[in-house]
């Protein structure tokens, strides 16, 4: 339903997305993940028409982007990121607004309205001004003006910052309700979020695609990898950084220097157990070791060794 | 078509459920009426000249003031976003609330018709053709100032900096005419042409010349045009 073929976006001499490709299909929810500024906002803007790819094409239903933009809008309903209301309106004008634009009046008007109002919990705000409602109904309005021509493609992005618990279980619930007849694609970097909603997840890093299934597949595609964490006192994050010249077999996937102490976290294949050598580097560089627990990798895992920016975070 | 008019019609109930709208009108009403009647009663003549040559510098100021959110606004707050994200044209934006701004200029001139009543209750050979052209005249460029100003709006998201642009095209298109003495002879010909001033004033004497409308409607489109290429470029970004 969705494709995605040879995606580059270049702000400038920024490469924002490098030529990406995937397909999506129908009745699908797909989370795209990944850190903020990896390329998802830009990837879901190409897609909704707001920009041009620099390269490369977006097809739904095998029309292109850049030559059948108005057609592919027709199908998309669309959450930009801060989700941008028109505060001085009504609930009802702002959906009546979308609704005019998308040619849809009268009966048809007063169906979609009332599916939408039901949908998204709205019946209490619909007379009330935008500005005056709360960040959660708000981002069930803009929610609900995504939805008002009940479109094939939904694109949310970031749907749930910015929400309380109660809020985000509410827009959970709705998103796998409309999961079931729409093809669903939902950007957030909350991981979370994503596997508790989505059957499929792409990870996106640097503008690259680096990881793309269900998040078993993903977990089991790392299986026999083990993580060791560790908090280290009296150590220079240079020589942290050069364990991996002494002890080839781990790769280094985050360092954050937290008060005096270091957070490492280490990876290994489980076949090896290079903890011995690990000890053993730390007390020839005198480091004091707090803390040292070696665990089999979650999604978390996974998606800060695909995306942490380290030296040694692909080595 | 419907986009246009779903457009122009959100544009106008934004104007009136604000303030703004509001106290343009009255502002407009008042700041004409005291010029014209000041001096009204001194020529003792049924004409409306005066008020014709008040408007245009009243619009100076008004009409950027009242354009310079048209797309700033959008841009400042993202809905820009949600805009350009619906199955519509840029250009069908831009016309919708090149429209909208428009028909609020033309409210305001329609405040200035209690003079024109005033005239005919107490005026005696009232020349009530040019005074028709002298309106025609305003509202044609209001409908540049408008142009120029929606233009001006979509180069910032800061409506201030809008208002500051919008208000210096303006004043180029005004002065023109005025600064003729520092143009060059040959250069003369083609900025008096280029100047609003001496369209309006073909007009306002009762003239209606198809290059003088020709002029007018060129100048909008130009500045609508324009408007519609720097929306598109976000794309390009």
């Amino acid at each position: 339903m969705l494709r995605i073929e040879n995606l580059s976006k270049n702000y400038g001499h920024v490469q924002a997305v490098k030529s990406i490709s995937f397909s999506l299909s129908d009745k699908e929810i797909v989370g795209f993940l990944g850190a903020n500024g990896a390329g998802k906002s830009t990837t879901l803007k190409i897609i909704t028409g707001y920009l041009s790819p620099t390269d490369g094409n977006v097809f739904v239903d095998g029309k292109n982007i850049i030559d059948h933009n108005l057609d592919i809008q027709k199908q998309i309903g669309y959450l930009p990121e801060l989700n941008p209301l028109y505060g001085e309106m009504k609930v009802y004008e702002y959906l009546k607004f979308h609704a005019d634009i998308r040619g849809i009046t009268g009966g048809d008007f007063k169906k979609a309205l009332e599916r939408v109002v039901a949908d998204c919990a709205l019946q209490g705000v619909v007379h009330r001004t935008i500005g005056n409602c709360s960040k959660g109904y708000k981002q069930r309005i803009g929610l609900a003006a995504a939805m008002i021509h009940d479109p094939k493609i939904l694109i949310l992005d970031e749907p749930v910052s910015g929400l309380d618990p109660n809020q985000i279980v509410e827009i959970r619930r709705l998103i796998k309700k409309l999961g079931k007849e729409k093809l669903v694609l939902m950007s957030s970097h909350i991981l979370q979020e994503i596997q508790a909603t989505v059957d499929r997840i792409i990870i996106i890093h640097n503008g690259e695609i680096v990881a793309d299934g269900t998040s078993e597949d993903l977990i089991s595609d790392s299986q026999g990898k083990t993580q060791l964490h560790m908090e280290i006192q009296n150590a220079e994050e240079n020589a942290i950084q050069d364990m991996k010249a002494v002890i080839p077999s781990i790769s280094l996937n985050s360092l954050n220097k937290s008060g005096d102490s270091i957070q490492v976290s280490l990876e290994y294949n489980s076949n090896s157990d290079p903890r011995k050598d690990v000890f053993d580097y730390a007390v020839k560089n005198d480091w004091t070791i707090l803390e040292m627990s070696a665990s089999k990798r979650n999604l978390e895992d996974i998606f800060r060794h695909l995306t942490y920016e380290g030296d040694s975070a692909h080595a | 078509m419907h986009s246009v008019l779903s457009i122009y019609k959100k544009e106008l109930r934004s104007f009136f459920t604000s303030p703004m709208a509001y106290i343009f009108l009255v502002v407009f009403a008042l700041v004409n009426g005291y010029f014209f009647t000041n001096t009204f009663f001194l020529y003792n003549q049924s004409d409306m000249r005066s008020l014709f040559g008040i408007v245009p510098l009243v619009y100076l100021f008004f009409i950027p003031a009242v354009s310079m959110g048209l797309i700033s606004r959008e841009k400042g707050i993202g809905t820009i976003e949600i805009i350009s994200t619906l199955p519509i044209r840029e250009r069908d934006i831009v016309i919708g609330k090149y429209l909208a701004g428009f028909s609020l200029i033309l409210v305001a001139l329609l405040t200035t018709v209690i003079h024109y009543i005033t005239l005919y209750s107490v005026g005696t050979t009232t020349d009530h053709g040019a005074v028709f052209t002298g309106y025609l005249g305003l509202a044609l460029l209001g409908g540049v100032y408008t142009a120029v100003g929606i233009f001006a709006s979509s180069l910032t998201e800061n409506q201030v900096i809008a208002f500051i642009v919008g208000i210096a095209i303006v004043l180029v298109f005004f002065l023109m005419d005025k600064l003729l003495m520092f143009v060059p002879a040959g250069l003369a010909g083609i900025v008096q042409y280029m100047s609003t001033e001496f369209h309006l004033s073909n007009i306002s004497r009762g003239v209606i010349d198809t290059r003088n409308l020709v002029y007018f409607g060129s100048v909008i489109g130009f500045f609508l045009f324009m408007t519609t290429r720097v929306l598109e470029s976000r794309k390009w970004s």
